[in-house]
């Protein structure tokens, strides 16, 4: 038999146990053997995630849709895995800026804003509300089935249960009183609680080894296996749908919504943020927790379902799924399994319910209670007498109420929906924080009006199509409301907000509010721009893996160090503050705290003591209060706005600079590899000129040596042989001279007599010039002239350069006897053409381009004798450029070709107005 | 800068989770067809899911 006194007993004792563990922890905090410097125990003190929701709900959840409770543990386990990322900048901040809890971290990403703090503190109590009133309704239901054991009592309205209200109240108020013995004894600097962490984290291996226990137990013992289970579940009609569970109408898109919600939970729940953040360590302990808090959720999840259908095999009707876990070993007389899941159960609730509201005191205290107190001190008359105690009597006030209302709601709301119903509006109002921490988390441009749009905005859509809902549910008021909508108006009915139907109210109410809470926050963030303390908070908040040391002191105020010293005495206790001061003094080099100069460092500092208890916002403003604040004259104003745009200008400089090396270094790639070219052509260049300047050389060399060693050479072969060294010497003078012609020309270092010139007399010129070689060879040679052309403006020896060299060429590859070379000038569109025609070997189209190249002569090297240097082409073309014209061939072979170059008529003045001072004859 | 990047190898894990969580891929696994007499949905649902702890895991392991 199972007495009432045994399960009392057994409550306490183990109450005690948890106890015993904190004091230990205490003892041995701060130091190296701390108890909870292991990662496991950080990983461990994160399952304080899994409630009695968890530990009863899971099971009745998964009785009603088969997979319904497991997004609520997947989406922890996706967002943990970016625990590296995301939880240790979390960690990080809160550190850096001494946060004491998640309303403090939303108030100082905002400029300590009071007014931020206040409404996420609003949001987290009044959201929390149903979480609570569900462990309180678990742990009254299993201390009320188990009372009537060994019969399995349990309607499917746990209400008709007897006194379990009356048991309820029990249960929340010997909670706030653990809570307060836990969380509350002393004020801690930074609101850490090692021994509290130590017993949340036994607790969790409490309620793992209870669950797991039972859960083997059902699929074991009562039942052969999963298998078993799963097979005549299959069988039964009334439990084949479970089977396929995403077959339901919208099923995935509560899945998909559920995993969400749950992921914002994790982060954003207040007992998560104080054992994951607050409580914290070492932040290498997230790298750990990313695997082993998931490893323990799906531990605590496996046996849910052979639970759930086991108990749904076992009692058709008449039992409350949530209650299986306890109702499956009561009902085969199984006391030590019946036991043990009560104390995990026990466990479970506990540990939700202790760090609950200890972390909700504490914002309640730092971000409604002392604001108000402040603010009525404000007229004029200085804070006195000794405020830790003030301190702790409202947190202690605060865990009372908080559990009082949570009862309320109980009594309220609670009864009408199943555990993990109850849970899920919690997490949705939770989840309302989403976009302004994550965001102001990586985004600097949010604003403190944002935030409070977005949490304004979210939390009103939560209490419409929720809250109202659920208190309707059970009968409490706006039944009309909710049935038939605001004055009668289907569209705004709290549970299909306009016509959006047939989804589960969580979904439809998440669909909502993400929408207008996120529209809020980027909608008033970008019509407005940030104040200086809130784009410093954005700075510290964003970059916070960038900065390294301490932020700079914002006071610019002085007040001496005894009267900070009985501020931070009012708060910390006398002892204390005292020695925070001298610890400040000596690590400055004073002998005692009577060396202190007041100043913005001593300020900042005693800001930061503070903010470690009563957070940001407040400890700023208690600051303020004892600073005497010397008045802000026109030019500091000045001085302090001049930071402001320097940050912001300055920011936008780095970005502009950043766009301009990043242009500089293409353009210096595509230089380089331009250079690289051109070094390649220049080193074929010199290779080229060296083999063109050894042919010569060589010939002049050998005819040299041959005269050298026969002194009795026949006179006439002799005569011949020095002919022929004149001859190629003269070829290497003139090798030589338009190599460095060439040069010249491309480098641009080439002087020019730019002059009016008639083209037709250079012309003339030219043919007369060459008229000797072409009698020679027995060329003709006739020019068709116009009878007046316009003038360019050119340098006549160069052109006339041009005009030799094709000439010459012409004449060159004509047929000895039969050769005949023909001259145009003609006028065509803006400028004046020149064509040399003659009818000699001509030229192979594939050889058309190259001979304009560098010592690219045409024909067989091998048996020709190079009739040239192969360079002249190449000048004319580099000549007939710089003026501004255009050189080609056409041509076909045996038929002769046609050299036509053109000289612009003003484009040449234009272009080219160099100075024509020095005019040749 | 080398721990940076293997942290790296947890978003990647979150996109896995990201995808494996989701349609279409539940609604492919939701097969009248046991693994051990457990509905494969169920089966995929837990191995998934161990499968990315095991992943998590061994990716801390090599960050030391």
């Amino acid at each position: 038999m199972l007495q009432s006194w045994l399960v009392i007993l057994l409550s306490f004792g183990y109450i005690g146990l948890l106890f015993a563990i904190a004091w230990h922890a205490d003892q041995r905090a701060g130091g190296a053997r701390s108890l909870i410097s292991h990662p496991m125990v950080y990983s461990l003190s994160l399952a304080v995630y899994a409630t009695a929701w968890t530990f009863y709900g899971s099971v009745g959840r998964a009785a009603h849709d088969g997979v319904g409770f497991l997004p609520i543990y997947i989406g922890p386990t996706l967002m943990v895995l970016l625990g590296w990322f995301v939880l240790r900048k979390m960690i990080r901040v809160a550190k850096v800026a001494r946060i004491t809890s998640l309303a403090d971290f939303v108030a100082s990403r905002y400029g300590k804003s009071a007014l931020v703090g206040a409404l996420v503190t609003v949001i987290a109590v009044i959201g929390i509300l149903p979480y609570i009133s569900l462990q309180l309704k678990a742990v009254a239901s299993s201390f009320q089935i188990l009372l009537q054991y060994p019969e399995v009592v349990v309607p499917q309205k746990a209400a008709s249960l007897p006194f379990l209200d009356v048991t309820a109240f029990y249960v929340a108020m010997f909670m706030a009183l653990f809570a307060i013995a836990f969380g509350t004894r002393h004020l801690d600097v930074g609101e850490r609680h090692e021994g509290l962490v130590a017993a949340i984290a036994f607790e969790s291996l409490v309620k793992l080894v209870a669950f797991v226990a039972v859960g083997v137990y059902v699929t074991f013992v009562l039942y052969a296996g999963p298998g078993d289970i799963f097979g005549r579940a299959a069988a039964q009609p009334g439990l084949s749908r479970l089977m396929k569970p995403f077959a339901a109408e919208g099923a995935l898109a509560n899945w998909v919504w559920m995993t969400v919600l749950s992921m914002f939970a994790i982060l954003f729940l207040p007992r998560q943020f104080q054992v994951a953040v607050i409580e914290n360590v070492d932040e290498r302990h997230v790298k750990t927790a990313v695997w082993a808090f998931p490893l323990y959720m799906l531990a605590i999840n496996v046996f849910v379902l052979p639970i759930a259908l086991g108990g749904l095999l076992a009692f058709p009707q008449g039992v409350d799924p949530d209650s299986f876990v306890l109702t499956l070993p009561m009902a085969h007389h199984s006391e030590a399994i019946t036991l043990l899941v009560f104390v995990g159960g026990i466990s479970a609730a506990t540990g939700m319910v202790i760090v609950e509201t200890v972390a909700l005191s504490t914002m309640v205290c730092n971000h409604l209670v002392l604001p108000l107190v402040l603010r009525l001190r404000r007229d004029g008359r200085a804070i006195s007498g000794d405020y830790t105690r003030f301190l702790l009597t409202v947190r202690r006030g605060a865990i009372v109420a908080i559990l009082l209302l949570g009862y309320f709601y109980f009594v309220a709301a609670g009864e009408a929906y199943a555990l993990v119903s109850i849970g899920l509006i919690s997490f949705a109002a939770v989840a309302q924080l989403a976009p302004a921490f994550l965001l102001g988390l990586y985004w600097k441009g949010g604003t403190r009006n944002g935030a409070v749009a977005a949490l304004a905005t979210g939390f009103a859509i939560w209490l419409y199509t929720l809250l109202l809902p659920a208190f309707a549910r059970s009968g409490w008021s706006g039944m009309q409301l909710v049935a038939n909508g605001p004055f009668g108006i289907e569209l705004l009915k709290p549970t299909a907000l306009f016509g959006l139907a047939g989804l589960d109210p969580i979904t439809h109410a998440m669909i909502w509010s993400m929408i207008g809470n996120l529209a809020a926050y980027l909608g008033v963030s970008l019509a407005g721009r940030p104040g200086a303390v809130e784009l410093a908070q954005a700075n510290l908040f964003v970059d916070v893996f960038r900065q390294a040391g301490e932020r700079p002191p914002s006071w610019r105020s002085t007040t001496s160090a005894a009267a900070l010293q009985s501020l931070l005495g009012r708060f910390l206790g006398e002892a204390r503050a005292a020695e925070l001061l001298r610890a400040y003094a000596l690590a400055r080099g004073h002998k005692s705290t009577q060396g202190l100069v007041p100043g913005a460092d001593l300020l900042h500092f005693a800001e930061l003591q503070l903010a470690g208890t009563i957070g940001a916002a407040s400890a700023h403003a208690m600051v303020a209060t004892v600073a005497q604040e010397e008045p802000l004259d026109i030019d500091q104003v000045m001085t302090i706005i001049d930071e402001a745009s320097h940050v912001l200008a300055y920011s936008r400089e780095l970005e502009d600079k950043q766009r301009e090396l990043e242009s500089a270094t293409t353009s210096l790639k595509a230089a380089n590899e331009q250079l690289k070219e051109l070094d390649r052509l220049k080193d074929d260049f010199i290779s080229t000129v060296t083999h063109e300047l050894r042919t010569p050389l060589t010939s002049i060399r050998a005819f040299s040596e041959i005269l050298h060693d026969n002194p009795d050479l026949d006179p006439a072969d002799r005569q011949r042989f020095l002919a022929l060294v004149i001859k190629e010497s003269e070829r290497l003078t003139r090798l030589i001279n338009q190599v460095l012609d060439l040069a010249k020309l491309e480098s641009g270092l080439a002087e020019w007599h730019t002059a009016e010139l008639d083209l037709r007399e250079i012309v003339c010129d030219a043919v007369s010039a060459t008229s000797q070689i072409f009698k020679t060879r027995g060329v003709s040679i006739d020019a068709q002239l116009p009878d007046r052309t316009p003038r360019i403006l050119a340098d006549r020896d160069r052109v006339m350069q041009v005009m030799l060299n094709l000439l010459s060429n012409a004449v060159k590859f004509c047929a000895e006897g039969r050769g005949r070379v023909r001259v145009r000038l003609a006028e065509e569109p803006g400028a004046l053409r020149v064509e040399v025609e003659d009818n000699g070997i001509g030229i192979d189209p594939e050889h058309q381009a190259l001979i304009f190249e560098k010592f690219r002569q045409v024909g067989d090297t091998l048996t020709d004798k190079p009739a040239g240097t192969g360079l002249g082409l190449a000048i004319c073309r580099e000549i007939v450029a710089r003026l501004g014209g255009r050189l080609w061939v056409r041509s076909r072979p045996g038929e002769g070709s046609v050299f036509s170059f053109t000289v612009p008529l003003r484009v040449a003045a234009a272009a080219r107005p160099a100075p024509a001072t020095a005019q040749d004859a | 800068m080398e721990r940076g990047r293997r942290g790296q190898g947890f978003v990647a894990l979150f996109m896995l989770g990201c995808l494996l969580f989701n349609y279409p891929l539940l609604e492919i696994f939701e097969r009248p067809v046991t693994v051990v007499g457990v509905p494969l949905v169920y089966a995929y649902l837990f191995g998934a899911w161990a499968l990315l702890i095991a992943a998590a895991a061994w990716i801390a392991r090599r960050m030391d």
